[in-house]
Formats: structure tokens, C-alpha cells, sequence
């Protein structure tokens, strides 16, 4: 019989480990994690490459543009392209490399993809009014006591608690 | 001393490339924990695979009680280290879409990009509608300023808003973790699904 509870990390190790990459990361650089910062570099960059005119004059992308560098040479874009990069390693090792959409039987392929871009925008859109994801707003937030992170993990996960019933056949 | 990079002064291409190092990092961790799997992550509002509670809350404990022996043992200067600025109105409206985006979309953009890294098609389009989330932002975001800049109140940390010491802070912080974790281990016997536990 296959055990399957082996076939990720022991959760609370996992956890630990995790712990002492964002440890390192406050040790070395002075910052937590974070994901949906490169994600917002990303679209500044595309963005001024489209229209490099209103990209200027857009009071919200015109904040990262105008430096001498381009808005995808940041610790957060070279940081994400680390999550990448860690991702494919784990998942070779672990022989989880496979293109497939991952969703419960009930659903169709079509739902799923549409509830995938449905909650992607959701969350980008929140991440940027709110400052930051679950990663540089809510667990870096924590990390160092931050009242902001905390009420950032309470939201997020409070809301999604919250709706978990109404959405439940897309999972159960 | 830490922060070792800005308090040395190291050139700018040492901070990415660390940046990318520690990233490695990140990714391969949430791999192994599973973080690449959306009905794994979604099982915590479910019940059934509450992993993402369990790494998440021990990961935050594990940085928190290292800052702060680093800092109690003079090891790291806490005035450089950021601290999360709170904007009141813009940090509970924005969690509460983030949670929505969570439950519908089934990642945050972390978990998303760790899930396309291993082929993962549902977070490549997850990043996809991120990306259009952000635009969307951008292009409407003269109408949502005065939300998004109201009711700023510095970078308070919670133990000084507690008016309590940042160990007592802490220690009441793992108490609750353990008591989640504890209940969460109830939880994942009460509302068990073998049938997706396998599959994920």
C-alpha cells in the first residue's frame, strides 16, 4: 500500500523551513517575502512598453517608472523568478511535473479556468489596495509584529472562511 | 550586524542575487508542503487538508522568535528591518477581496506562481487574472485613492498597540497557533475526504 501522507513534507517542518527562508531573508536584506509585488512590476513594465505615455502619467504606474532602473530589475521579481525556479526543483524531485488542471470531478475543466482568472483578478486587484499578499502583507507582516499583517492574514482568511460555503462545490 | 546587505552597502546586483537565492528558497518549500496544489489549499476552509494553516502560522512563529532572539541578542538592527505600513480601510478591504480571490481562484499569488512552476494550468491563469487584477487597479486607481490612502496610522507593531512586551506578544501568539493547530487536527479526522486526499 502506498502511504500517501509521505508524499509532501511533514507539514509542521515544512513550516519551520519556511520560517528560516523568511528569517534569512529579514537577516540578509532587511525585508520579508513577497509575491504580488513582482506581479505589479510585471504589468508596470508591460504597461510601459504598450504605452509608455500614459504608463507616465498613470498616477499608479507612474509611481515605479522614471527611476534609472527598469521596474523588473527588484528584489521581488528576481525573488519570484527564485519561487519558480525552487518550485521546479521540489517538484522534480518529488515527481509532481505534469501539465493539469487541478480542480474537484464535479466541475469542468471550462469552471475552473474561469473561476482561476476570476480569483486571480480578485486577489491581484486586493493585493495592490491592500499593500501586499499573503506573503509580503499578511506572513512577513506577522513576523514582525505588524498590526497591519495581522488584520491583512485575519481578512484574508476570515473571508475566505467566510464565502468557503457558497463556493464549496467547486472543491468538495 | 543585520540587516547584512543594506547596513554594508553591497552593491545593488548582491540584493537580487540573493532575492534569487531566497527565493529558491520559497518555492521549493511551499512545493514540499504542497502549496502547489489548490485543492490542497483550499481544503482548510473545508476542513479536510488544513496544511496551509499548519505551515503558514509555524513558518510566521519560526521568523517571529528569531527576529526577536536576533534582536534581543543585539544580532540585527529592528530599525531597518521593515515594518508593514497600516492604512486602516485599504488593509481590510483589500484582505477581504484578497480572501474572496482565495476561495474562487483557489491560490494566492505565491502559491500560484510555486503551482505553474510544476505544470499547473489553473495557476498559470490564476497569475493571468492577477496580472489583469493589478491593471485594473492601475487603471482605476485616481477613483479609489482616497481609499487606498485613508486612514494611515504609521507601521504600529501589535505589541505596542497591546502596550505589552514583543516576547509576551509572541508566546500568546504560539499559544494560539498550538490551539488552532490542535482543533485543525480535529477538524481534518471530523470532515476527512480520502477521495481527494488522494488525488492531491
Amino acid at each position: 500500500m502506498i502511504d500517501t501522507k509521505t508524499k509532501y513534507m511533514n507539514p509542521y517542518l515544512a513550516g519551520v523551513l519556511l520560517g528560516l527562508v523568511l528569517l534569512a531573508a529579514f537577516y540578509l536584506t532587511g525585508r520579508g517575502l513577497g509575491a504580488s509585488g513582482a506581479m505589479k512590476s510585471a504589468v508596470v513594465a508591460t504597461v510601459d512598453v504598450v504605452d509608455a505615455n500614459y504608463a507616465t502619467t498613470n498616477s499608479f504606474f507612474g509611481k515605479f517608472l522614471g527611476g534609472p532602473n527598469s521596474p523588473m530589475k527588484s528584489w521581488l521579481v528576481f525573488e519570484v523568478l527564485g519561487v519558480l525556479v525552487g518550485g521546479f526543483i521540489s517538484g522534480a524531485f518529488a515527481g509532481r511535473l505534469k501539465f493539469k488542471i487541478e480542480k474537484s470531478p464535479n466541475i469542468t475543466n471550462r469552471r475552473r479556468i474561469i473561476l482561476a482568472l476570476i480569483g486571480g483578478a480578485l486577489f491581484g486587484f486586493g493585493s495592490q489596495l491592500g499593500r501586499g499578499c499573503t506573503s509580503g502583507a499578511a506572513l512577513s507582516g506577522m513576523a514582525v509584529l505588524s498590526v497591519a499583517g495581522y488584520v491583512t492574514m485575519v481578512c484574508i482568511f476570515g473571508t475566505a472562511f467566510a464565502l468557503a460555503y457558497f463556493f464549496r462545490k467547486n472543491w468538495i | 550586524m543585520a540587516p547584512i546587505i543594506p547596513l554594508n552597502g553591497y552593491t545593488e546586483e548582491l540584493n537580487l542575487l540573493a532575492a534569487f537565492l531566497i527565493g529558491i528558497g520559497f518555492g521549493f518549500v511551499l512545493e514540499q508542503a504542497g502549496f502547489s496544489s489548490s485543492r490542497k489549499l483550499a481544503g482548510m476552509f473545508y476542513g479536510y487538508d488544513i496544511t496551509v494553516l499548519k505551515v503558514f502560522f509555524t513558518a510566521a512563529i519560526t521568523a517571529m522568535v528569531g527576529l526577536i532572539f536576533l534582536n534581543y541578542l543585539g544580532l540585527i538592527d529592528m530599525s531597518i528591518v521593515y515594518i508593514n505600513q497600516y492604512y486602516i480601510k485599504s488593509a481590510i478591504v483589500g484582505g477581504v477581496i484578497m480572501g474572496a480571490g482565495f476561495i474562487i481562484g483557489g491560490f494566492c499569488p505565491g502559491t500560484s506562481v510555486c503551482a505553474a512552476a510544476i505544470g499547473k494550468i489553473d495557476a498559470m491563469i490564476f497569475i493571468g487574472g492577477s496580472l489583469i487584477g493589478i491593471f485594473i487597479f492601475g487603471l482605476t486607481y485616481d477613483w479609489l485613492e482616497p481609499l487606498y490612502n485613508d486612514a494611515f496610522v504609521g507601521a504600529p507593531k501589535l505589541s505596542e498597540e497591546l502596550g505589552i512586551k514583543d516576547g509576551l506578544l509572541a508566546f500568546a501568539v504560539i499559544f494560539m497557533a498550538v490551539m488552532m493547530f490542535w482543533l485543525g487536527e480535529k477538524a481534518e479526522k471530523m470532515f476527512k475526504r480520502d477521495d481527494i486526499s488522494k488525488e492531491i
